[in-house]
């Protein structure tokens, strides 16, 4: 007997260092990454660098274009795509489809999330850029985007709206009020929180993006800011990857220098993420 | 005070998919009466009491024919959300909005564009359901920091104050604590001056203290219905005094 229990807390022990050590490697792979390109970033890292465009010249380039490229195209797929993806789920939770088509809406919904962005970048192609002749634009980029996130947000919405309480639901029909009024009034308001959450991860993978971007046709070399939707345009992790992949030196420096920025800004937007969710965590239970 | 009927239920029969949960039932819900039905676990009552108002349609399966008149109307064929401002409901756990006390309130009468006061409106529904003293001076606080009971209170102030004809309470003090209990109780007393009110409850002490009718069910049937004193002291049906004398159930 006794045997037996100090065979199992060694055990025990060697599996508790084991995961505590695989927790550490993955965090310890994120620290390293992060001083590295801390280190090579910050040789070109000041304000010019913000509102330089590129050039060949590294010492001259910034990522002026980069940043109001990703600015247009982020502000333009969040419009698409929250309304779009919120009132899907809503419908989707409030209505319900019934049946059998119910169910294939439902598995086709979760199954688009875990789909490439590459496809949906050959899907934007076809339809936006040529199909519906947007062209390189900010616009087919955006829509393309807005595909690429849309199950995203609707599966993270769903999720917020089934955790609102049914009582609240019935307390709010018991007064004669109408399914519009009880999901504007009560589902909504309550949900929100979580749907925010999910629409700000959304969000910042869609910042990340560069593969389905540059089968639409995004450029890597612009020299100015966007003024409408249907300009071409170029965005970070694109100006990233064209640094990235040139054989000087140099400009593996100005890559890192973006990376820290896009960093910076996908860390901010995650943060806030966590922020509202622990916010609001504790509210509403019945 | 003479017994009119408000509602009136005629051959009613509620499925849900095939299995039928209640059947073939003539009940009677008489104006300013409370009126309890009682009987054990899974025998329809609470079924039977969530279709008076329609709030069994949110159950796919569910089905039901037969009339229940209403105002002149047969319910089953009203626009339920019609149905619904005529006839309040409290439920089991108390479930207000998370939103202050005087919101709580006023959205009912707000969403149906009601014009009234609105302050003399919270004022009123409050004192009818017993809570004005305790929150007079905390109307804009929110409703979750009430206690349970205060809770219960609340929704029930948040259906008078939409002025039904009749309020249905499903188990209303199930979770609530002996005083809590006593005070709703006390308030149900009070209400009958102005409402009809059918009450579901699994408490026969708490039937035999506030009801003036009682209806006994059992395996989704009528058993007795009749003057609450006469089901408890002396009931013509072999079931209902095995229930009411704790045989079973």
């Amino acid at each position: 007997m006794k045997d037996g229990f100090a065979a199992r807390k060694r055990k025990e022990k060697i599996f508790k260092y084991a995961c505590l050590a695989l927790t550490f490697s993955s965090v310890l792979i994120l620290v390293v990454l992060l001083y590295h390109i801390g280190q090579t970033g910050n040789k070109y890292l000041s304000l010019k660098f913000l509102t330089s465009w590129p050039s060949r010249f590294p010492h001259k380039a910034g990522i002026k274009a980069g940043i109001w490229g990703t600015i247009w195209l982020i502000s333009l797929t969040a419009a698409i795509s929250i309304p779009l993806g919120v009132l899907s789920a809503l419908f989707l939770e409030e209505y319900k489809i019934p049946g059998k088509i119910g169910k294939i809406v439902e598995i086709n919904v979760a199954n688009l999330a875990g789909v490439p962005s590459i496809v949906y970048g050959l899907l934007g192609l076809t339809v936006f850029v040529r199909y519906f002749g947007l062209d390189r634009s900010l616009l087919s980029g955006a829509l393309t985007l807005s595909l690429l996130i849309l199950p995203v947000i609707i599966v993270s919405s769903r999720e917020a709206i089934k955790a609102v309480p049914d009582a609240i639901r019935f307390g709010a029909y018991a007064l004669g009020a109408s399914r519009y009024q009880v999901v504007f009034w009560h589902v909504l308001p309550i949900a929100l929180p979580g749907i925010l959450t999910g629409v700000i991860l959304a969000l910042s993978r869609a910042i990340g993006e560069t593969a389905p971007l540059i089968i639409v046709g995004a450029l890597t070399y612009i020299s100015y800011t966007p003024e409408s939707v249907m300009d071409e345009f170029t965005v970070l992790p694109l100006q990233i990857y064209n640094w990235a992949s040139r054989p000087q030196e140099e400009f593996h420096y100005l890559a890192a220098g973006g990376i820290i920025v896009l960093l910076t800004v996908m860390l901010s937007m995650n943060f806030i993420a966590v922020v509202i969710r622990q916010k609001t965590s504790k509210k509403v239970k019945i | 005070m003479t017994n009119e009927a408000v509602m009136t239920c005629r051959n009613l029969n509620i499925f849900y998919g095939e299995k039928q949960a209640v059947f073939d039932v003539d009940l009677d819900i008489l104006k300013n009466k409370v009126t309890a039905i009682i009987g054990p676990s899974g025998c329809g009552k609470s079924t039977l009491l969530r279709s008076l108002n329609r709030m069994n349609d949110f159950v796919p399966t569910f089905s039901m024919n037969g009339v229940i008149n209403f105002e002149g109307k047969n319910v089953l064929k009203e626009d339920p959300m019609v149905v619904r401002t005529r006839i309040g409901m409290v439920f089991q756990k108390p479930n207000p909005f998370p939103k202050s006390i005087y919101n709580n309130i006023t959205w009912g009468p707000k969403i149906h564009g009601h014009k009234v006061n609105f302050d003399e409106l919270v004022e009123n529904s409050l004192k009818a359901a017993a809570l004005w003293d305790e929150v007079k001076d905390r109307l804009h606080d929110s409703a979750l920091d009430l206690s349970g009971g205060q809770q219960q209170r609340l929704c029930i102030a948040r259906t008078v104050a939409m002025k039904p004809e009749v309020i249905l309470m499903d188990e209303p003090c199930s979770a609530l604590d002996p005083r809590s209990t006593i005070r709703i109780e006390d308030l149900i007393n009070d209400l009958r001056e102005d409402y009809s009110i059918a009450i579901v409850t699994h408490n026969m002490q708490q039937a035999a203290r506030v009801s003036d009718y009682t209806a006994f069910f059992y395996e989704g049937e009528l058993i007795e219905y009749g003057v609450t004193d006469g089901i408890f002291t002396n009931p013509q049906e072999k079931k209902t005094e095995d229930y009411i004398t704790g045989r079973f159930g």
